[in-house]
Parts: C-alpha cells; structure tokens; sequence
C-alpha cells in the first residue's frame, strides 16, 4: 500500500459548488481523511448542476459534483437544528480542519463561530472561504462566479488584444477563480498544519476569493499600483504571436527570446519579410508586433495545427496547439503520465476524471473512493464513530436532522 | 510567528511560475534563496523585459512582485565548482525547487538522485510546463501556450470568436498549486522524516481547473467551447455596459427571488410579469432580450452605484474592476491588499499582500526582492563558512556569476 501524504489528517468539510469543496478534494486526493456535511434533502447544490452522466439530472450523477468529491466520506447534517448542532460540535470535537463558505455571519448566527468550537477543540483549524473575506465593506456582498471573476482584475482584461472594448469583459471558460479560491485556502490550511505541530496551536483562517485571484494576477497588478499603467482589453499580454488563425483552426505561439525568433524564422524557411532590419531586435520586433503577425498568418495558414505544434518545438520554437477536452483525453502525452484516472461509480460505471499535476514520488495521489452519495456514510460516521444508537438515527432522519 | 519559520528552500526557479511557488512559501515564513546566474539570467532582469513592459522600472517592479521576502546569491552552474557550491547549499536546506525543462537538472548534475545523496531528506519538485516525462516533455511553453494547450483558451471567449490566450495568470496558477505539493511533502516529512521528489506539470495543473468541462467529454462525449459568459442554468448572467468609458458591473440571477429583487431595483417591477422572463428556464431561453433589458438600466449608472444599489436589493452584482480600482479600492485597502516596501533602486513599490488572513501565523511582505547575488556574503560566508577573501576570488573566476 503506498504511503499517504496527509494520512491521519481529518477535515471536516461544510461546504457546497466548488471552492470549498475543491480546497478538500487537494486534501481527501492525498490521504487526508474529509467528511463532507450536506444538508439533508438536496445536498450541496453541485449536485443540480451539469454536467450529468448521459445528460440524465440525477444528483448522484453529476459531473462537477463527481469531480470535486472524491475521496471525501458523506454524511447528512442539518446545522441549524439544535441536535445537528450538537452532533456538529461531536465531529468538530475530532477534527484537525474546518472548512466552511457560509456567508460571513451565517457561522456566528449558528453559534458555530471560530470562538465557540476551539473551546470545544482548541487545536482547531478553522478556515472560511468567501467572495470578499470575512471583513471590510463588500464582506456580505454576495458573489456568484461569474462575479467572484469579475472581482479579481482578471475579468476586465478578458479578452486581451480586442480591436475595440465595446464588448463585455469575459470570464475564463467554467469556474476558475473557485478552483484558484480552494487551492488557496488549501495551501493556507497546509502551513497552519505544519505549524500546529510544532506549536500545539490552532488558529482561524479567512480566505477571499476576491484576493485569490488578485493574488495570481500580481504582475498586471503591480505595473497600475507603482507605475499607474492603464491596462484594458485594448492591450494583448504579447508582443506578437498569441492565437493565430493555421489551416485547420488556431495555432498559439510566443518567443519570449530573440533565439526562438531566429529558430522560427528557420522554421519558415528563412522567409524574405523576416529578415528584414524592422524585425532584427526585440524592440524592432515589438513594435511591429502587428505587421508580423499579418505576415506569419499568411505562412501559418498554410499548415495544421498538428504540424506546427509538434514540427516547431522540434525546431525549438515554442508552439501550442488550442485544445479541447476531447484533444486533453486523446493526448499521448498525458496518456503516458496517468494524468486520467478512472473512476468506479455506482451511478455512472466507470468514468475518466482528471487527477492532479504532481506526482509525488513516495506518496502518490490515490483514488480510495468516488464521490459519496448522499448521506452515504451517515451510519459509518453517526453510528460507528460517534457511537449513536442505529435507533437514534432512523428518529434523527425522520426529524430531517440528517 | 511565521509558520513556516526555520524552512530553509533552494531556488533555482526563473520567469513567474516558478518564483510564485517560493514567494507563497516565502510569504509564511520560508527561507528562500534565489539561486541566480549571468549565464542564465531571470527573465525579468533582462533588457527584453523592459521593452515588454515598458520601462526598467516596470520590470524591477515584476521581479519585485514576484521575488519579495527572498535572498539572491549568485552561481555558475555550468562550472563544477558553481555545481559544488550548489551541493552544499542542498546540504544545509529542506526543499529544493527548479523550473527547468524536463532534463536540466539531470544534466547540471543536479538530478533527484544525487541530491538525496547529500541530503536524505530533501524535498525536490521540478516544476515543468509539460512535467518530466512523457513523448512532450522536453517541449518549450509559457502562460501563452500552456493555457492553450491545457483546455483553458478553447472554453475562453466569445461565442464563435476567436480562443483567447491566457495571461500571466496561466503561469502563476500553476506556481500556486506547486506550492501546495512541497507544503504536502513538508507535512509528510514532519511525521515520517522522509522526503521526496514531485514531478510537477504546469498545463495538467490548469487542466485540473477545468475538471467539469472535461468530465462532460468523458461521460458524455461533448466537447464544450467557448460562449461568452453564458451560464449552463442562469440568466441574466453577463457583464453590462454602465455609465464612463469601458466600465461594466457582472450581474448574476440564480433564482425568482433574485429576479424579482432586480426588477425592483430597475425600477421595473412589471418585467416579473411577463411571460417571457417567468421562471429561471424561460429567462435563460430569453436571455439575449434580458441583456438588452438590463444594459439599458445599468449604462444610465456608475457600475459601483449598480453594485450599491443591487447588493442592497441581496442581488449579486461585482464590477469588472480594473487594477487600478482594486488598488484604490476602499474594501482592499481596509484588508490590506497591497503592502509597499522600499526598494533599494526603485524606491517605494507596492507588492501584492499574501492572500490569506492567518490569526495565529500572519503572513506577510517583510521586505522587497533581493538585488542580483546581494546575499553572496550571508549564504556563502555565514551559512557555508566561506573565508571573506574567497567570495571575491570566486567573483573573479566567474563561479559567483
């Protein structure tokens, strides 16, 4: 059996959608022991949302709820009930970490705050994660992802290199800035663990999505903050290159140096235009950033995405191919490193999921179950862990507690 | 307290990916020493990045915001005695991290193997865009290219425009994600005393980002593009045009309730009547009429009086905010966001603050980035016990470099 990462480490997880269940999922995927709380009826709303298996909604079978749970033990909860808080209080007694995204007052009103549960369990490591953190004027702003994106510097410049700004800034395709947000928190989680056990202590942890992203952002960031640069969609991240029309679709390039400019003008077959004096340093090239794409475009047009990825970084030129999920899943390259994992579910057979982008050498990631049901662990953790009475939970689940 | 405090790291890392891995570290605490060199030189401290980003300053102002809080010394690795030196440092550290393509190490002598050798350990990633192994493993990418290949520019844009490449973000996401490997492995080691080496690849970590789109190839055969900022169930959804030049709010409806509320706010209480905006699924099937509908309100606004207004009314709408807003911005600046510090050639520059709020353990910019090799004479002198005159000597041969 391959050792675990963060074997013996429990989370407790109230969370739902996708940052604080994806901060759990990093955690669950390398040992760490998650139960989920969902609440009884529904569950975590991820599991009304598509993708579902064979376009069936069904909320044992939704994709992104799939994805963002493996690994984790369920259980039913209702919090807001006085014997779910109890019972809450038993689980929090156990853990190392809590994970919550309620609303910043949703906790205290509960009287479930920081303050209370390390008096329950002073080694406690409570980390919440909202839009706009737990403090400042915008903290009970409510934010939905597409706003979460647009709160972050990002969304204003997407897309980058638009002739003109009259259309809407985008968001990144799906729920980016909440996987960026989970990640974050989980990170922070990891160092306020290191540290508990060296000090003994637990602390609290306040996470906004707003500042995650931010945070990945720095370099455009900082160039407005100390330089006053007025960055819009107007302005493209690159000199020349980016996406290119080729013959079958787009091609993506960049040459970041003037050695890789040399390697692509080789690759073109020393092309005439190239050669010319305007384009014969970085700064020339710079400038006329728009007259060469224009002319690489009527080469480019020429060749198929496939050939120029492969065939230019053979030439050494930093060449991409715009995939797609069908392009990501057929890909010999990750094919070859096990970036797929095939997942066991009783609701869907067995399904590809995408794992994760480190492989440790000693204690690898490790699917030991698919995503819960809901409430599926309900007798293992009330019961088994907790020791109440198989009676009691049958009496707990008529009175909608779990 | 710091609560990475006694964590020594070795830095080989160049460009933004890499560095954004250290800095996280170096922001809890860490002990992070840049290993730089002349013969291969960060890219931000080249003259090309002037000219990307405007000016020196602009650039220094990069590399500020990237590599605060850390140590430079400098070392020729292609010398065996640079490689040495190297060595002795990995002796005296806890983790090690490059961005090198898959194979430098290796080649620099520097591989997994050898360290561990020195050092049983260590904790080692090298962090790739396309990882260690596999057929394209020795393959050249940045931001640009990576967020093309790992599924993120096809999902990106308008519907039925053109892809869209991914910013500096597509480089630092990656970073953010190595960083929570090496804290994993530094968790392990302190309850095992066993460390290890973690392959990292920056395109995988972005495709983990994008785990729903690609579960509905996998389960259901569909291959999802790019539409804007359409959303799969709610409608209104999209940025709107508000009063000034390219000022836009984000407005998202998730149910009736929210529905009713923006109506209300618009002034507008009659459009909840009608038939066509009734429920959730008939607004998403009208949600083009919806757009023009609600623009024609918010560009009569300011988009933080939109924001006012409808969060008021319990509706979530956030402006597009720009850097320079978010830096002017009356809720960052009472989190803290931005953290100046003086920098010995630049003077004041704000870094961007760590961006998690610990109550036990603050993380913080303690101070700007190093100046090339400014700490030579603290890591080789005090840390590896180096006589004074040796530094000087080693300058001259081109091994501190």
């Amino acid at each position: 059996m391959p050792k675990k990462a963060l074997e013996g480490v429990k989370v407790l997880e109230l969370c739902q959608m996708v940052a604080g269940p994806y901060c759990t999922k990093l955690l669950a995927d390398l040992g760490a022991e998650v139960v989920k709380i969902e609440r009884p009826g529904r569950g975590d709303a991820a599991r009304s949302l598509p993708p579902f298996f064979h376009d069936m909604p069904d909320p044992e079978a939704s994709g992104l709820f799939l994805y963002l749970n493996t690994n984790k033990l369920g259980v039913t909860l209702n919090v807001t009930t006085a014997t779910g808080k109890g019972i809450f209080q038993e689980l929090v007694k156990e853990a190392d970490i809590l994970v919550e995204d309620n609303p910043p007052q949703w906790m205290t009103e509960q009287g479930l705050d920081y303050d209370r549960l390390q008096e329950i369990n002073p080694r406690l490591i409570m980390t919440s994660i909202t839009p706009f953190g737990q403090t400042g004027p915008y903290r009970d702003y409510k934010a939905y992802p597409l706003n979460v994106f647009q709160s972050g510097g990002e969304g204003y410049l997407t897309p980058g290199g638009v002739e003109n700004v009259d259309r809407p800034p985008l968001k990144v395709g799906g729920f980016l800035a909440e996987y960026d947000s989970g990640l974050s928190a989980a990170i922070a989680i990891l160092a306020a663990l290191y540290w508990r056990k060296k000090s003994g202590g637990g602390q609290r942890i306040d996470i906004s999505k707003q500042e995650s992203l931010m945070a990945l952002n720095r370099l455009d960031m900082v160039r407005s903050a100390n330089e006053g640069e007025v960055i819009t969609r107007a302005k493209q991240g690159v000199p020349y290159g980016g996406a290119l029309p080729c013959k079958d679709g787009y091609t993506v390039f960049i040459t970041w140096e003037s050695v890789q400019w040399d390697r692509l003008v080789a690759f073109m077959g020393d092309a005439e235009w190239a050669n010319n004096d305007m384009f014969g340093d970085y700064a020339g090239r710079y400038k006329h950033g728009e007259l060469i794409n224009a002319l690489l475009t009527e080469w480019l047009v020429n060749h198929t995405q496939e050939e120029l990825y492969h065939k230019g970084q053979a030439a050494g030129v930093p060449f991409a191919m715009v995939y797609t999920s069908k392009d990501l899943v057929d890909s010999e390259h990750l094919k070859e490193r096990g970036f797929f994992v095939e997942i066991d579910h009783p609701k869907t057979g067995k399904v590809r999921y995408p794992s994760s982008p480190y492989r440790f050498s000693e204690t690898p990631c490790q699917v030991m179950r698919p995503s819960p049901l809901l409430g599926e662990h309900n007798e293992e953790i009330f019961a088994r862990r907790l020791g109440h009475r198989q009676e009691e939970l049958s009496k707990l689940g008529a009175a909608g507690v779990i | 307290m710091d609560s990475l405090s006694g964590v020594r790291i070795i830095d080989f890392t160049r460009y933004a990916a890499g560095p954004q891995i250290t800095l996280l570290l170096a922001f809890m605490g860490a002990e992070v020493i840049k290993v730089e060199s002349m013969v291969n030189i960060d890219h931000f401290r080249r003259e090309e990045a002037a000219v990307v980003f405007g000016s020196a300053r602009a650039a220094a102002d990069c590399f500020n915001s990237l590599n605060a809080n850390k140590m430079s010394v400098t070392l020729n690795l292609t010398t065996a005695e640079g490689v040495e030196l190297a060595k002795r440092l990995v002796q005296l550290s806890d983790v090690v991290v490059d961005n090198f393509r898959g194979g430098i190490m290796d080649k620099l002598g520097l591989s997994y193997p050898v360290l561990r050798e020195i050092k049983p350990d260590i904790i080692m990633l090298s962090a790739s865009s396309h990882g260690s192994t596999g057929p394209e493993s020795r393959y050249i990418a940045y931001a640009v290219t990576m967020g093309a290949l790992s599924g993120l520019s096809e999902v990106t844009g308008y519907a039925g425009g053109p892809p869209v490449i991914m910013r500096s973000s597509a480089d630092l996401r990656p970073g953010t994600a190595a960083a929570f490997a090496i804290l994993a492995a530094l968790n392990y080691r302190q309850e095992t005393g066993e460390g290890q080496f973690i392959d990292f690849s920056a395109r995988e970590a972005l495709s983990c980002g994008i785990g729903e789109i690609i579960m509905d190839y996998t389960m259901n055969g569909r291959v999802r593009s790019r539409n804007g900022n359409r959303d799969d169930i709610m409608a209104p959804h999209n940025c709107y045009h508000c009063k000034g030049e390219d000022k836009w709010v984000s407005i998202a409806i998730s149910n009736d309730e929210e529905w009713a509320a923006l109506c209300q706010a618009m002034g507008n209480p009659a459009c909840t009547e009608e038939e066509r905006f009734g429920d959730q699924f008939s607004r998403w099937q009208h949600q083009e009429e919806l757009d023009e509908l609600v623009e024609a309100w918010t560009i009569n606004y300011d988009h933080y009086q939109v924001m006012e207004m409808l969060q008021r009314a319990g509706v979530a709408a956030v402006p597009s905010f720009s850097n320079e807003e978010l830096f002017n911005d009356h809720h960052c600046r009472e989190r803290e966001c931005f953290t100046p510090v003086q920098h010995p050639e630049e003077g004041e520059l704000y870094v961007l603050a760590p961006p998690w709020k610990f109550s036990a353990t603050p993380a913080s910019v303690t101070g700007p980035a190093p100046l090339f090799g400014e700490h030579n004479a603290y890591v080789f002198g005090e840390l590896l016990g180096m006589p004074e005159e040796e530094i000087p000597k080693l300058v001259a041969e081109k091994i501190l470099y």
